[in-house]
């Protein structure tokens, strides 16, 4: 059976079938996770896009009401695919889980009317997340009929402060259970974590703080023993020098030739924005050389002018499956 | 909405200056420059207004930390080299260890015997550093406690990087409640009490969730939690307490919040969130700080006149400066134009809500007199 051209090239870049996405807030971390989805769904698969904060950020980037607990199809792919997105709850995962493991039923359904459940998830640090990445690891490994029902899950995580901790749950548990069902569920998530089946990729902006905070996640995760997957950078530009520096008596020539006013705020104010353009060029620069120098594949997002909107996502999508295998 | 509605325009130095105004807290999305924001405006306070300013941050950029003189995690208030020297002012900064801060609200509540009990308790140490709501907490006592210490005329507050902005004024809540601990006396009390329960609605689901939690979590962690419970049992009423009266602190008149956001989709989105909790809250929103703004300083040179032009030169084989020059400026022209029409999105909802708008630097800022130039960039718009 031969490939097509776009399935070889998304398997040789995106080798996991778990995709965690990370980044500092702001970097655009839920649209990128979601052109991820897209990108993997391409071609008539089936991706998940799970969300894990309740933030709904993903109903607000498809325009769409606020998602409830369930696994449900929330856009086309190219080509035949599927997104389907679940917005994981902790509480709901808890009462799913009590329901699996004990049968608790209608007194489960009680016990959150008292707000017992919501205490549980509180209470125990760390439980929360053993409950929201137990649930990602059951969508991730879930078959029916022999088949997996997901080519790959793509999860939205909490941003780069917190996703050592949000990953390692093992360290949490401990400190919290030393044998029992959460103990054993904690363990099947790390290994799958740690397995060549996950990978958490990193979203930055080419701005010092997001680009440090990389730096510092991919140390914690190398730490950690857990796969980094790519350095995904957002909204780049596409450098708008080529011809080099620019003098004021240069612009005013080519602003003559071009038919337009060579008056004196004409020309320093765009002496300016060019200035202030390149001082931008350098520094991102030599940030990408610092991104690079954490030997991981970096690829680059475009700065999508209009925003990001249902096209938009399949712009990037696409951008996702053409980048160059590094 | 035509394009000549402007919002009323925010006076921050009127803010500064104010003695009635004693607290500035700094809200927003992450990545928005809160910050930088809260720094350039505590060193304005203190240089420009006279005023003993401290400034409470989170977590500032090294190098930010670093011109702050905050080289590690401090949770004392620490003088800032070179401010204020020769007028009233003074610059303060501290950064939050919301672990310190948790123990410093034991010691202050408790004999040194009972501290040291609940300092060694497993659950204590994982909930003081972990626990989620427990920054957000912790920022609200150190917010209370520097505003009762009555030595400074300005507090300004960086809010900590929620998973949404209404974190901040839920969290404290959230745990004061469960420190009060009513459910946490309910799921103790079999054990405790061996049914002797002060509460009469232990009933039988509520037996069987005790177990599942035990089974679930471990008796490890319920006698971790027994102990914790216990000797923290003196200071119940005292965290939900302050917690209520850090609440009503801040809906003081001497409160000012400023909303921060950058002039995209989410950030706005979520200040919009934030101006409408702070109404049903009846907290004092004083304004909206856009932060990165972009501009053109060529505003008579249309976009598409610079793009024509620069195809111009491309078609006719020319590597000219100018054309790239004219690209540049039609980008940022472009830029702008967006920017505005999402700020705009905020304006129609707030027509009232004052505002700045902050232009954007080429690069980052991260010294004294980078924050300098940002406070008298939002002083004068």
């Amino acid at each position: 059976m031969t490939r097509s051209a776009p399935t070889g090239r998304r398997a040789d870049l995106w080798p996991a079938r778990l995709h965690v996405v990370t980044g500092k807030g702001g970097t655009g971390k839920t649209t990128v996770a979601a052109a991820l989805a897209l990108a993997l769904a391409a071609g008539g698969r089936r991706t998940l896009l799970v969300e894990v904060e309740g933030r709904q950020g993903v109903a607000q980037l498809f325009g769409t009401p606020p998602l409830p607990y369930e696994e449900r199809r929330i856009t086309a792919a190219a080509g035949g695919g599927e997104v389907r997105v679940l917005a994981i709850d902790a509480e709901e995962a808890l009462l799913e889980y009590l329901e699996m493991f004990y049968r608790l039923g209608a007194a489960g359904r009680a016990l959150r009317r008292l707000g017992a459940i919501d205490f549980a998830t509180t209470i125990a640090p760390g439980l929360r997340d053993v409950l929201l990445t137990g649930k990602v690891k059951e969508a991730t490994t879930r078959t029916s009929g022999g088949h997996r029902v997901y080519d790959a899950v793509v999860v939205d995580a909490p941003p780069t402060g917190r996703i050592g901790r949000f990953l390692n749950v093992t360290a949490e548990t401990a400190k919290l259970a030393k044998v029992g069902p959460i103990k054993t569920q904690s363990d099947g998530v790390q290994a799958l974590l740690r397995s060549p089946m996950t990978a958490v990729h990193v979203v930055t902006l080419l701005e010092e703080m997001p680009v440090q905070e990389t730096v510092d996640a991919i140390d914690e995760l190398n730490r950690l023993r857990i796969p980094v997957g790519h350095v995904i950078v957002n909204e780049a530009q596409t450098p708008l020098v080529a011809a080099g520096k620019v003098s004021q008596a240069e612009l005013r020539r080519g602003l003559t030739a071009a038919g337009l006013p060579t008056d004196k705020a004409t020309v320093t104010g765009l002496f300016a924005e060019v200035k202030n353009h390149l001082t931008r060029q350098e520094l991102e620069d030599s940030l990408r050389g610092d991104l690079v120098e954490l030997g991981r594949p970096v690829l680059e997002l475009p700065l999508l002018s209009a925003g990001v909107d249902r096209e938009g996502l399949d712009v990037l999508a696409a951008a996702l499956l053409a980048a160059p295998t590094p | 909405m035509s394009s000549d509605q402007h919002p009323p325009r925010l006076d921050i130095d009127r803010i500064l200056s104010d003695p009635g105004v004693r607290i500035v807290v700094c809200c927003g999305s992450g990545g928005v420059g809160k910050t930088t924001t809260a720094a350039a405006l505590a060193l304005r306070a203190a240089e420009q207004h006279g005023r003993r300013t401290v400034v409470l941050t989170i977590d500032p950029a090294r190098r930010l930390a670093q011109s702050l003189g905050l080289t590690e995690l401090d949770n004392t208030p620490r003088p800032v080299k070179g401010v204020g020297e020769g007028t009233d002012g003074s610059l303060h900064a501290m950064m939050l260890d919301m672990k310190r801060t948790f123990d410093e609200v034991v010691l202050a509540h408790t004999d040194p015997a009972k501290a040291a009990e609940i300092f060694a308790n497993p659950f204590y140490q994982a909930m003081s550093s972990t626990f989620s709501g427990t920054q957000e907490y912790m920022a609200m006592e150190k917010l209370g406690h520097l505003h009762a210490q009555g030595e400074w005329d300005l507090i300004v507050v960086d809010t900590p990087p929620s998973r949404s902005a209404l974190d901040f004024l839920d969290a404290p809540a959230r745990l004061g409640r469960f420190l009060d601990g009513r459910m946490l006396r309910l799921l103790l009390a079999p054990a405790r009490a061996g049914g002797r329960s002060v509460f009469g609605l232990v009933t039988a689901s509520f037996g069987v969730f005790s177990r599942v939690v035990q089974k679930v979590l471990g008796a490890q962690l319920l006698t971790d939690l027994s102990g914790f419970v216990a000797a923290l049992d003196s200071m119940f009423g005292g965290f939900r307490q302050r917690a209520e009266q850090t609440f009503q602190i801040l809906q003081a008149p001497e409160t000012a919040f400023l909303v921060v956001a950058t002039p995209e989709k989410d950030a706005i989105r979520e200040a919009a969130y934030f101006a409408r909790r702070l109404g049903e809250e009846r907290m004092p929103l004083a304004g909206l700080v856009v932060n990165r703004v972009h501009g053109t300083q060529v505003p008579q040179l249309s976009a598409e006149a610079s793009l024509a032009a620069a195809a111009a030169f491309a078609d006719a084989g020319e590597q000219a400066p100018t054309a790239d020059a004219l690209r540049i400026h039609a980008a940022l022209a472009a830029l702008a134009d967006r920017e505005r029409a999402v700020t705009a999105g905020f304006a129609a909802e707030f027509p009232e809500v004052a505002t700045v708008s902050v232009t954007a630097q080429p690069a980052d800022v991260h010294d004294i007199d980078g924050l300098r130039m940002i406070g008298s960039a939002i002083s004068q718009p």
